[in-house]
């Protein structure tokens, strides 16, 4: 997309579009809608040819549909409001709904349902394999018995309500300033050139994504990222941080997460525990003395 | 908003200011680098001494109760109003015009627009208004600098992201936010990065979308879930991001769309077919009726020379508050299309040949005095007005017919009792309402505002909905009980568990379609729907619960001037038929001899069997009365001259009497309405309601049985029910993408 920017003098004057993280302009947009439209007329000519074989429109559509802020659904083979969805679970209830579904559920009074929707949501995308097609927000809507479009207003609204393809292993870079400072862009680019992807892009064997997150609140261990990993279904759901990385750890990390290895999270620096300096502790060695002020035995 | 007083009091100097010129610049104004030092000063400046000024927009206070009154002090004048009023609704009552984008009266509050921020004394920083409750002793300050400082603000971030593009802009000259920066913007923007733009939503054929124009005011998202009732509507995104969306691809399949055009604030949602085709100033307003319901709906017509150009709604709030549904306000192109010009003579070869009014008059009056008077008939159309319609009446009955009787009121309506055929609750009135039984109407496609009062009265009060008919979608939760007289039986016996939420109701109201005036059973379902509201306490000396909801705008004037057929089979043995734009009416059993006279002004139905049309002028073209559904009378007035040789109905028939040697003894408008008071007074009431004196218990008692076909739908198509509706191009783009099944 950054190419296509660039060979396009004439975007420089125009409106950028919302989209992505506003690196697209209305230029690179129009040339994907001239894209697709070509495709179409060309699948008239030569109807044999199968329109997703041609590298430029695939990756004009892929402009829609890898860009995590458009507020908009778009029709595709795997996500269409036509097809079914259900919250899997063996255990069905009465009702019809899983029992964790009913779990959640019961946290909330039974006349404001619609509280159940962000939990509901994350567990359909955990069950999704980490994103969520407008079906699910269909059947959570059904559940928790609004409007559609109060559910779609609350997955666009959250980041991470992820509403395109994302991989097994969704890997999110912190991009604030304490992590950038650190360095996070370089591990963006690491894992980027690794994979061979872009930003938001799943890689070919279906297994990685890379994307960007905003403080992780671990700041004291920048740089760091989060894998959510999706491949075993919403029980065997994991949301890990590795911390300290360099852009090779991030590297090695995503080979073990290949090879199906566990690595514990947290500090990737052996010589760190947690968020301890680097070492151990220099200062707070002795145990911590009582308030001068009372005695806390005497009460 | 008024224009030029929010930009009088902006440019007006400030008289604590110390400098006396009056520098129209963001930042270097002294007074504002430290407000709060020179809002005391201005406490301390105004004095009570200026002139009273008048409640914004007739702002009217309502006390519910004495007690609850509460004090508080806008720019320094005291005033009394009630508890849970906002600070808003308090300056609107002292008279200060609050700016504002996302609030709306007549919605739930969002404040997310933050432009109505004013100055509270005590409060650390300003409050916006919309949102806050009024509380006692309050001092509320609309003039500060500092509210000016805070209102500047937010009306540089609004159009920070909003394109410059007012010259191609339809809301161009009557847009909140021009109206709006023109008082509180600044001259230039600091703002040097890219504006945002949005991809344009397609909402079917009525609305237009230019997205990037919003400013997230979401008074559309609140129209559409609360007053239309169809939650298709969101606020998708977030930050920058943020926009007005379906999500999925949806069109806008709401009977009340077209309001969004109103209360959008900027020119991100205006109307299709008014797109580029005329400046708002260029418009001459004439404030007129609705006549494509029988709601009689309050309207603007905006007209440029002969030609309409759109149709607002206007402010009434016992009839249709401030909304309008799409087929009032799109059916105007129709007003141009199919138009009859001249008098026409249908030749020997079935073709119609353009003559002039005298040769037309001479035929008809010859054709006329030949036939015998009882086969003389005359069928009034469904936008008739009473004028003509008692024209006509007068007309047939000294050519000695009485079969004069108007379309859609069925064989053998019952027009004795005008608590039969209007709708005695009052549309207002049914906000008092808990429980609702319609019987064989759905109010959605027969009176959308009507169902649009009902869903307001269901949100304040949660009232009970019960539904007798063909399954449909009202827009709002009911209970089907049935789709046929059976249901009514039972629940007129007691059987059915609906006939105790009518009992046990407050103020139960029924509803019965004007549909049904066309069954063979009326009088039995009439008698019955009688017997349930006498058992359930429905008609009380303090509440009418029982109501009809006509169908047409001429029904009820109709009724009130007796226009009864004398037969009910006068058709069959007609030799001359007097079509006063009648274009539905079975003409199946007319003999083939019969002598049918089309007079109207649109080629519609009714033309194909005519043998001379007279041509008339519409709705919009002529000073007409009309009584709506609740029986309240409202005149139309003239917007735009009419088409070709047309003339108003009723000078045609006093035209026709003269030519016919029965004249006519009134002249003028004014004389017609003097014949008019002595049939049915209450037509010259204008904008008045007349209820019904009378209540149904005077009714003799009718021993027929129901038939037990289910009740059918009265109306097929909400966007085309006569002939300036069919004739329209909107319209008929409506029904074939809003009705796809």
């Amino acid at each position: 997309m950054r190419a296509v920017r660039s060979t396009h003098p004439a975007n420089l004057f125009l409106p950028r579009v919302v989209c992505g993280r506003g690196t697209k302009s209305v230029a690179s947009l129009l040339l994907s809608l001239e894209l697709v439209e070509n495709a179409s007329s060309s699948r008239g000519q030569a109807s044999s040819r199968d329109s997703s074989s041609n590298p430029s429109i695939s990756s004009g559509i892929s402009i829609f549909l890898h860009c995590p802020e458009l507020c908009k659904h778009l029709d595709s083979p795997d996500n269409n409001p036509d097809l079914p969805w259900k919250f899997s679970d063996t255990n069905k209830e009465k009702v019809g709904y899983s029992i964790i579904v009913k779990e959640i559920l019961s946290h909330y009074p039974s006349n404001y349902k619609q509280s159940a929707v962000i939990p509901l949501l994350d567990l359909a995308q955990q069950q999704h394999g980490g994103w969520l097609p407008v079906s699910a927000m269909n059947e959570v809507a059904k559940i928790i018995e609004v409007a559609p479009i109060r559910v779609y207003e609350v997955a666009t609204f959250y980041s991470m309500f992820n509403r395109s393809k994302v991989g097994k292993y969704h890997l999110l870079v912190c991009g604030t300033t304490p992590c950038m400072v650190r360095g996070s862009r370089e591990i963006e680019d690491a894992l980027l050139k690794h994979l061979g992807v872009k930003r938001n892009e799943v890689t070919k064997d279906g297994l990685f994504s890379v994307g960007e997150m905003e403080c992780m609140g671990c700041c004291v261990n920048a740089p760091m990222i989060t894998v959510a990993d999706y491949s075993n279904g919403s029980e065997g759901y994991t949301y890990n941080y590795y911390e300290d990385v360099t852009p090779k750890r991030v590297v090695e990390i995503v080979e073990m997460l290949r090879r199906g290895e566990k690595l514990p999270p947290g500090t990737q620096n052996p010589k760190r525990i947690r968020s301890g300096p680097e070492g151990g502790n220099t200062t707070l060695l002795s145990e911590p003395k009582p308030p001068p002020c009372r005695d806390l035995d005497a009460c | 908003m008024g224009l030029g007083l929010l930009a009088s009091r902006a440019m007006r100097p400030l008289k604590y200011s110390n400098s006396r010129v009056f520098i129209r610049s963001i930042v270097s104004k002294p007074e504002l680098q430290s407000p709060e030092a020179s809002s005391a000063a201005a406490a301390t400046a105004l004095e009570p001494d200026l002139p009273p000024r008048s409640p914004v927009g007739g702002a009217r206070v309502h006390f519910p109760n004495p007690e609850d009154a509460i004090e508080v002090f806008v720019d320094g004048y005291p005033l009394k109003i009630p508890k849970g009023f906002t600070v808003l609704q308090a300056c609107e009552v002292a008279g200060v015009d609050i700016p504002r984008f996302c609030y709306h009266s007549r919605l739930s509050i969002a404040g997310n627009c933050r432009m109505c921020l004013v100055e509270v004394e005590k409060s650390p920083k300003p409050v916006a208004s919309c949102a806050m409750p009024a509380l006692p002793g309050m001092k509320i300050k609309t003039d500060t600098p500092l509210a000016k400082k805070a209102r500047e603000g937010v009306m540089e971030f609004l159009l920070m992201n909003h394109p410059l593009d007012c010259p191609i802009c339809d809301q161009g000259g009557e847009c909140d936010l021009q109206d709006q920066s023109m008082a509180f913007g600044s001259d230039r923007g600091r703002f040097t990065e890219m504006k945002r733009s949005v991809v344009d939503k397609n909402l079917g054929p009525l609305v237009k979308t230019v997205m990037t124009r919003c400013i997230q005011c979401t008074r559309c998202v609140r129209f559409a879930t609360e007053v239309a009732g169809v939650q298709d509507l969101g606020m998708l995104g977030r930050g920058s991001g943020e926009e007005i969306g379906t999500y999925v691809e949806k069109l806008m399949t709401s009977e009340l769309s077209g309001n969004v055009i109103d209360i959008c604030p900027v020119g991100a949602l205006t109307s299709k077919p008014f797109a580029f085709k005329a400046r708002n100033w260029e418009l001459k307003g004439t404030e007129t009726i609705d006549v494509t319901d029988a709601v009689g709906s309050n309207i603007r017509i905006d007209s440029r020379g002969p030609e309409v150009m759109r149709i607002l709604p206007r402010l009434n709030e016992d009839i249709n508050e401030e909304w309008i549904s799409d087929k009032t306000r799109f059916c105007y192109d129709g007003l141009k299309r199919q138009r009859l010009n001249d008098p026409m003579i249908r030749g020997a070869d079935g073709r119609f040949k353009a003559v002039n009014w005298r040769d037309a008059l001479a035929v008809v009056a010859e054709v006329m005095l030949q036939a015998k008077p009882e086969e003389i008939v005359g069928i009034a159309g469904r936008l008739s007005d009473a004028e003509s319609m008692m024209a006509l009446k007068d007309f047939l009955n000294r050519m000695g017919s009485n079969n004069v009787w108007c379309e859609g009121t069925g064989a053998q309506p019952n027009a004795d009792l005008r608590s039969g055929y209007i709708m005695n609750t009052s549309i207002s009135g049914l906000e008092k309402a808990d429980c609702f039984l319609l019987v064989g109407t759905q109010p959605r496609v027969e009176a959308a505002m009507v169902n649009a009062r009902i869903r307001k009265t269901i949100r304040a009060n949660n009232a009970k909905v019960g539904y007798i008919g063909p399954a449909t979608d009202l827009n709002y939760d009911h209970q089907h009980l049935g789709t046929g007289p059976k249901t009514l039986l039972e629940i007129a016996e007691g059987r059915h568990p609906f006939f105790s939420a009518i009992s046990n109701a407050k103020n139960p109201v029924i509803i019965v379609g004007a549909g049904l005036f066309e069954r063979k059973d009326k009088d039995a379902i009439f008698s019955t729907v009688e017997a349930i509201a006498k058992k359930g306490n429905v008609i009380r000396p303090d509440w009418n619960g029982l109501n009809v909801l006509l169908l047409n705008a001429a029904q009820a004037a109709a009724l009130d001037l007796g226009l009864v057929p004398e037969s009910s089979n006068s058709i069959e043995s007609a030799k001359f038929v007097y079509l006063m734009g009648a274009d539905d009416v079975d003409l199946e059993k007319l003999p083939n001899d019969a002598f049918v006279i089309y007079q109207g002004h649109h080629g519609d139905h009714g033309v194909y069997r005519a043998n001379v049309i007279l041509p008339a002028s519409a709705f919009s073209e002529k000073e007409g009365t009309y009584e709506n559904t609740e029986g309240c009378t409202q005149q139309t007035l003239p917007a735009v001259p009419t088409v070709g040789d047309a003339r108003d109905d009723w000078k045609i028939i006093r035209a026709l009497s003269e030519v016919a040697g029965m004249r006519l003894p009134y002249d003028t408008i004014g004389g017609i309405r003097s014949r008019i008071r002595t049939v049915a007074p209450n037509l010259l009431h204008v904008d008045e309601r007349e209820p019904a004196t009378l209540g149904p218990s005077l009714k003799p008692e009718i021993k027929s049985e129901m038939d037990l076909t289910p009740f059918g739908s009265a109306v097929e198509n909400f966007y085309m029910t006569d002939s300036i509706t069919r004739a329209s191009k909107t319209m008929a783009q409506c029904s074939a993408m809003l009705l796809k099944k």
